[in-house]
């Protein structure tokens, strides 16, 4: 048991796990228990799609990651860094996780450009011609360039939740948390979104995306995480869980969202 | 002499002058109401004159200091018209013109938020003018205006102390007669205040509660 | 009526209408950056989630929100001596015109720091911000655009109520006309000119609302809401 542990957090993963996260528990303050000893490790370059009924507590679980949402018991280590409340690690943290929201939470005050050059300069300190630079390059990458000197009132939806990808990856982090990206979008607009995550999957960055998108989650994910009532479910390959899933709680949110 | 005014006594003079704060607010209220919807009718009719004398009217009223429009009525009346105006007849002048600039701009706000699908569909079923205001506008703007109409009440009632000041003996001015015979400036004002808070307190509270209902309902 | 209007009273105390206004503009300009300090803290206060200050702050706000100015004036100017605290009337004028003004701004300002959507401070912690800059480049901007409307508004009201401060022999704007008042009989030319002096105050930071709008906070017109 001892022996089992020490592996699992000792040098062996440490390289190669991306996150480690073990029974990890939450209570809200009104004393609803959302998470319920959830233990999950991603590795490197790996991409994830967590899954799940409404209200199972997939946001609250990745929101842990880059510690949006405290935690009670359990612990979780962010590319080999324990996440505690020292505001130090929190830090550390934010700098390697970068995170897309369903609401695209974009700036309303700022030009795309600014959106996405300004937590380099502010954040990093970097010289404002080198964020530019970045920022120059990943709107080109996610196809709104030529829309740079707008404000994101005046794009899509789609077009801002591109955005946002770009404004989370000036940050160059190492680990991307997806929550819902496509869901408050227009159907006509969800492909655009995803092609940019597939693209951004197949360069290599580790992935954890709430989502579900089923052709995505299939042909992208390597793992899909399922989570009903804050309990983690199953942990399985695409094929399997689509294809051959275990227990009834996954077959009847199957039948929910494959129609 | 400062003896016999216990604080019993400094009371009931200041609810004695109560009563013409109460009065005066509705005077100002009810006067204020008539000549603000119509000049509201007036900002917002279609008649270009009529639109730009009515602004005339807010932009002055709204942008002046009510204190000055007591003086304007009170000293300015009685010399051009050589008349001896008295404060009660300036005060009711001057708190009605100020009363309905503020008024007017509330309510023209409320027709104003309306959806133009509104006119346009009642225009379409063939309404008038005016039964178009009648029937289908005003219904839906005295919802909207209910809350800051209210509200507004509250800067009426406190607007009327300002009449003290060209001796109309009011809730303040009693306040000011009675400190300057005791000298108890602390206590004699915050009575005042007090009742003044008792009067406006619950309007404001009232005010805020129509508003909540009006969002939720949105 | 055989009144014929006069306004050479006017042009020859022009002086003291000046020296009037420009003393009603310093004080205004006073009390609104003092009242907008105590409504920055009385803001934190009502949003800090600390019961006490928050029901101090309320109190506060609403007493002063229901009771006329005149009074609080009086109280403080007549008051306070009382305790011990001389003030000249200028001093009283001010202290009692930001403390008005305080309990306003107070209520403006929350409402602006509780417009901003949740996912904003999200969005910006996700990216690294630490909270002193949280405030400066996501939540300021974009919560005086919300707010700056209604804080025009109470500006206006506020400099207006300055008027006020004659009662207690502040030399302000409309003290000027009281004492010309006092020395002619041409009280209409007089207070109608006063009248456009303050008119002209207000159309000055109407206009000054507008060019700021235009300058600072265009993006809101594409925030949807
Ligand atoms: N601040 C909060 N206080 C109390 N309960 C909360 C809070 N936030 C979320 N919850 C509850 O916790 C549960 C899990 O919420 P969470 O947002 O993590 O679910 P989810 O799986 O992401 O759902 P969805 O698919 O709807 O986004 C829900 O029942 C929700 O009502
Ligand atoms: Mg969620």
């Amino acid at each position: 048991m001892t022996q089992f542990e020490v592996s699992k957090g000792g040098t062996a993963t440490a390289t190669e796990a991306a996150i480690v996260a073990q029974d990890v528990e939450k209570w809200y303050s009104n004393g609803f228990h959302v998470l319920k000893g959830v233990s999950l490790t991603v590795n490197k370059g790996e991409v994830v799609v967590l899954m799940g009924p409404s209200g199972s507590g997939k946001s609250t679980f990745i929101r842990t990651f880059n510690a949006l949402e405290p935690f009670q018991k359990g612990s979780i280590e962010i590319d080999g860094i324990p996440l505690t409340p020292k505001l130090k690690n929190v830090d550390a943290i934010r700098r390697e996780v970068g995170m897309v929201f369903q609401q695209f939470n974009l700036f309303p005050h700022l030009t795309v450009f600014e959106n996405v050059s300004i937590a380099p300069i502010q954040v990093r300190n970097m010289p404002k011609a080198k964020a530019d630079e970045i920022a120059t390059q990943l709107l080109e990458r996610v196809g709104i360039l030529h829309q740079a000197k707008k404000y994101p009132g005046q794009l899509s939806g789609g077009q801002q939740q591109r955005v946002a990808i770009a404004r989370a990856l000036a940050m160059q982090p190492k680990i991307m948390l997806f929550d819902e990206p496509t869901s408050a979008l227009d159907p006509e607009m969800v492909r655009e979104v995803l092609d940019v995550m597939r693209s951004l999957a197949n360069s290599g960055m580790t992935m954890v995306c709430v989502t579900h998108e089923v052709g995505f989650a299939r042909e992208v994910a390597d793992r899909i995480i399922f989570l009903a009532d804050g309990l983690l479910v199953e942990d399985t390959t695409p094929a399997e869980f689509f294809n051959n899933p275990k227990s009834d709680r996954t077959r009847k949110f199957l039948s929910q969202i494959l129609h | 002499m400062g003896d016999e005014f216990t604080l019993g006594r400094i009371f009931l003079n200041l609810l004695i002058a109560t009563k013409w704060t109460i009065i005066l607010s509705l005077i100002a209220f009810v006067f204020g109401g008539i000549v603000g919807f119509l000049v509201m009718l007036m900002r917002i009719s279609p008649i270009k004159p009529l639109r730009f004398l009515s602004w005339i009217y807010v932009e002055f009223f709204e942008g002046t200091p009510l204190l000055l429009q007591l003086f304007l009525a009170f000293f300015g009346i009685s010399v051009v018209f050589g008349i001896n105006l008295s404060p009660l007849a300036a005060a009711t002048i001057a708190l009605t013109a100020f009363t309905s600039s503020f008024l007017a701009d509330i309510w023209r706000g409320a027709v104003e938020a309306l959806p133009k699908g509104q006119w346009e569909a009642s225009s379409a079923l063939g309404f008038g003018y005016f039964k178009k205001l009648r029937y289908i506008i005003l219904p839906q703007a005295v919802k909207l205006s209910i809350a800051p109409t209210v509200g507004f009440l509250v800067q009426v009632i406190k607007g009327t102390s300002l009449a003290s000041v060209i001796g109309f003996t009011e809730l303040s001015r009693a306040a000011s007669q009675i400190n300057n015979v005791t000298l108890k400036a602390l206590l004699v004002f915050a009575l005042a205040g007090a009742i003044y808070f008792l009067l406006c307190y619950p309007l404001s509270v009232w005010s805020q509660k129509v508003e909540q209902r009006l969002n939720q309902q949105t | 009526m055989g009144y014929t209007f006069d306004f050479s009273v006017v042009w020859d105390n022009i002086g003291l209408f000046i020296a009037g206004a420009l003393l009603t503009f310093r004080i205004s300009l006073i009390a609104i950056a003092f009242g907008l300090i105590l409504g920055i803290i009385g803001a934190l206060f009502r949003t800090s989630g600390n019961r006490i200050l928050n029901a101090i702050t309320l109190a506060y706000v609403e007493i002063i929100r229901n009771t006329p100015f005149l009074i609080q004036l009086f109280f403080i100017f007549f008051g306070l001596p009382k305790l011990g605290i001389r003030l000249n009337a200028e001093q009283a004028a001010i202290l009692s015109l930001s403390i008005n003004f305080g309990a306003y701004s107070t209520e403006i300002v929350r409402a602006g720091v509780e417009s901003i959507p949740k996912g904003q401070v999200e969005a910006a912690m996700a990216l690294g911000f630490k909270p002193l800059k949280i405030f400066r480049y996501i939540i300021l901007i974009p919560a005086l655009s919300n707010i700056y409307t209604a804080l025009i508004g109470q500006v206006i009201l506020a400099v207006l109520f300055t008027s006020v401060v004659s009662q207690i022999a502040t030399e302000d704007l409309t003290f000027a006309g009281d004492f010309l008042n006092s020395r002619t009989f041409r009280s209409f030319e007089i207070y109608f000119t006063v009248c456009l002096f303050y008119l002209a105050i207000v159309w000055i930071i109407k206009g000054i609302g507008y060019w700021v709008e235009r300058r600072f906070f265009e993006f809101a017109k594409y925030s949807r809401r």
